[in-house]
């Protein structure tokens, strides 16, 4: 049951706030990346990315773009650096952000 | 004290009356992202990794008591308790919501603050000697003409959409303190020997993708020419600056491009097409402006105080303190105190709204109410009596302000890098801390000397790595994060561009590699007086080489 599940997770900044925010499964933004829906194939990354430019549209991201992630026991956890950072919070900040709000998914930026 | 004229007040209420409306035209969704960001960011306003992050202008880095409280009033209730001091002299907050922006500038402007050219291709706040009006090197305080400056270019219709931003920095002492060599244009104050003052123009200089060291094209201009003479130098900017590449766009490209003889030729060329405008107004308006700085009235004191002599005498670490982080002030009795933000492991250039609240009441109690903010992200109380010393100590050190790391290995400078900017490439603020913690010992700082260590999280180089003695560059190679390192930089007087002393490391072993640094600099220094820089100038990149990749 250990399996990791590696796909494209859509994500943006929320325009009020300029949170960062996930697309789930329901079409609703989570501030959690555990919460982000994951295309596993080409087609329904461009279906995410048609759902962003929507999202753009109506104001609610200012920027939408896929990102590479893996999920492994209900966690998500983004590829790159940046995008762990952003998903969590400062690394030298761990008292502030997502990591200290409990929405900072599994993964401390560093690993 | 600075304070706004009357039409500043006006300008800046109108600015945030505009802003409050273009805001929620954005979150009705009648403006677009793309409409919008230019507006955003003429205010200061920056979509940063978490958040929103906002610029606040601190022109020369001088501020009020009553200002720093308002600064702090706004990490509380806007921001998350904190505030983040930069290099360019301004405070950065990272938590900034856009639908409170239009309120938190409101209350900015009733301390006369704004955002105002924080950003953008338009002539950016002027930056000057962080000692300025108090230095005992001075020749003339900076700041009326600084001031000068901001208000001839604020709305200059011929300088808002210039090819690229554009960076003014001025000082009034022989002691560059203020890194005019690295700015697009760069002004230093000369007297000769008729005791008449002039300035030295340098054009042409920067850091980030193309770092270079400015280029005099006036030894010395009479004082009362500088406007028409810049005025000179943006037209030819205007009329030959590339517009078509933004990496090419600078003037310092410009300057290596024509060359720099072709360049002062061309100069001079547009300055004798206009040289006998404006001159009578020049003089009228900085003698209006300087009135704004008059200085504060100081009382007749001597030159030494006995209390002070007595307290240095009996407290050790206020002793060490003091020969770190004291400079010399112009009046006798008085000194400048230099605050470090920077803490052994903390995070360089950040201060708590509370840390802000008791800079502010020192500053009232014993700094006749100013405050200055340095490009080295410190902080300055620019007045103090010697008498007072110890007192200020003593409160800075109960809120973890009085670390005596002045210039020292513990003084490094860091850009927010990819902790919070979304441009960078590697982490900044880490590598600073270890580092930090690895020169914990103040001693051992204090026994290396005079050393700037700074850092920078993208080739942006905000953190000014390319004129540290030791550079650290954070990159990025397939996803992980590694640090270049270049030696030999300095932004002062003397300033050269820091050169690569070879391939990069993986941040765990930066600390080591600038550990092995300093240990080889220390073998090879003859006697205390034989700087880090000296040395690497001396002896070149060599034995640092040798010892940082030998093979093990
Ligand atoms: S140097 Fe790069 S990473 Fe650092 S603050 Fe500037 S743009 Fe951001």
């Amino acid at each position: 049951m250990n399996a990791i599940e590696t796909g494209k997770a859509l994500t943006g900044n929320r325009l009020s706030d300029g949170e960062v925010v996930f697309l789930t499964r329901s079409g609703a933004w989570s501030v959690s990346i555990d919460e982000a829906v994951i295309a596993l194939e080409p087609q329904s990354e461009a279906a995410l990315e048609r759902r962003g430019e929507q999202a753009v549209a109506h104001n609610v991201v200012t920027e939408a773009y896929l990102i590479g992630v893996e999920r492994s026991q209900g966690r998500v956890r983004a590829l790159h650096i940046r995008e762990r950072i952003r998903a969590t919070g400062p690394s030298v900040r761990l008292d502030l952000g997502k990591q200290s709000q409990g929405t900072g998914g599994g993964f401390a930026p560093q690993s | 004290m600075y304070r706004y004229d009357e039409f500043d007040h006006r300008f800046v209420s109108e600015r945030v009356a505009q802003f409050r409306d273009q805001a929620a035209r954005r979150l009705s969704g009648e403006l677009t992202e793309d409409e919008f960001k230019p507006l955003r960011l003429m205010n200061g306003l920056y979509l940063q990794l978490h958040a929103y992050m906002l610029r606040v202008a601190i022109p020369y880095g001088t501020l009020s008591g009553k200002q720093m409280r308002k600064l702090a009033d706004v990490a509380d209730k806007y921001d998350r308790g904190y505030g983040h001091f930069t290099t360019r002299q301004n405070i950065q907050y990272n938590w900034i919501k856009l639908e409170e922006t239009a309120d938190l500038l409101q209350e900015l402007s009733e301390v006369e603050m704004h955002a105002i050219q924080t950003s953008g291709n338009c002539i950016r706040n002027v930056t000057t000697d962080h000692w300025a009006g108090a230095a005992a090197d001075e020749l003339a305080d900076p700041r009326p003409v600084a001031e000068l400056l901001r208000q001839w270019s604020t709305l200059h219709p011929e300088f808002s959409f210039l090819p690229r931003k554009f960076k003014i920095a001025v000082t009034g002492a022989p002691n560059d303190r203020a890194a005019v060599k690295v700015h697009d244009i760069g002004l230093r104050m000369h007297q000769n020997d008729a005791g008449e003052r002039g300035w030295e123009v340098i054009v042409g200089g920067g850091l980030g993708r193309t770092p270079l060291i400015g280029y005099t094209v006036r030894e010395f201009l009479p004082e009362t020419q500088l406007l028409s003479y810049l005025e000179a130098i943006m037209r030819v900017y205007n009329l030959h600056g590339r517009r078509d590449n933004k990496y090419k766009a600078r003037i310092k490209i410009l300057v290596h491009e024509l060359g720099e003889e072709n360049f002062r030729a061309e100069v001079e060329a547009e300055f004798a097409r206009q040289k006998e405008l404006d001159v009578e107004v020049e003089s009228r308006e900085l003698e209006r402006i300087s009135n704004y700085f008059a200085e504060p009235a100081f009382e007749t004191l001597p030159r030494l105080s006995t209390g002070y002599e007595a307290a240095r005498a009996g407290d050790p670490a206020f002793a060490q303190w003091v020969r770190s982080n004291i400079a010399a002030h112009r009046k006798d009795g008085y000194a400048i105190v230099n605050i470090s933000l920077k803490p052994e492991g903390g995070i360089p250039g950040d201060a708590t709204s509370e840390q802000m609240r008791t800079v502010a009441d020192l500053a009232e109690r014993f700094s006749v109410e100013e405050i200055r903010v340095s490009h080295h992200q410190n902080l300055v109380l620019p007045h103090v009596k010697l008498d007072d010393l110890h007192e200020v100590w003593k409160v800075l050190a109960a809120n973890g302000l009085a670390s005596a790391n002045i210039g020292k290995a513990g003084d490094i400078i860091a850009c927010p890098g990819l902790d919070y900017c979304t441009l960078a490439t590697a982490r900044s603020i880490p590598i600073a801390q270890t580092i930090s913690r690895r020169f914990a010992d103040l001693n051992r700082q204090h026994e290396i000397g005079p050393l700037r260590i700074n850092i920078s999280g993208c080739i942006n180089a905000c953190g000014h790595h390319h004129v540290a003695h030791i550079g650290i560059l954070g990159l990025e190679k397939k996803g992980v994060e590694y640090y270049q390192i270049t030696l030999g930089g300095s932004s002062a007087t003397d300033a050269s561009i820091g050169t690569i002393l070879g391939p990069g490391f993986s941040g765990d072993k930066v600390p080591d590699a600038i550990e092995t640094i300093v240990n080889t600099y220390l073998n090879l220094r003859q006697g205390g007086d034989d700087s880090f820089l000296d040395v690497v100038r001396r002896l070149g990149h060599q034995p640092f080489k040798e010892a940082l990749y030998a093979p093990a």
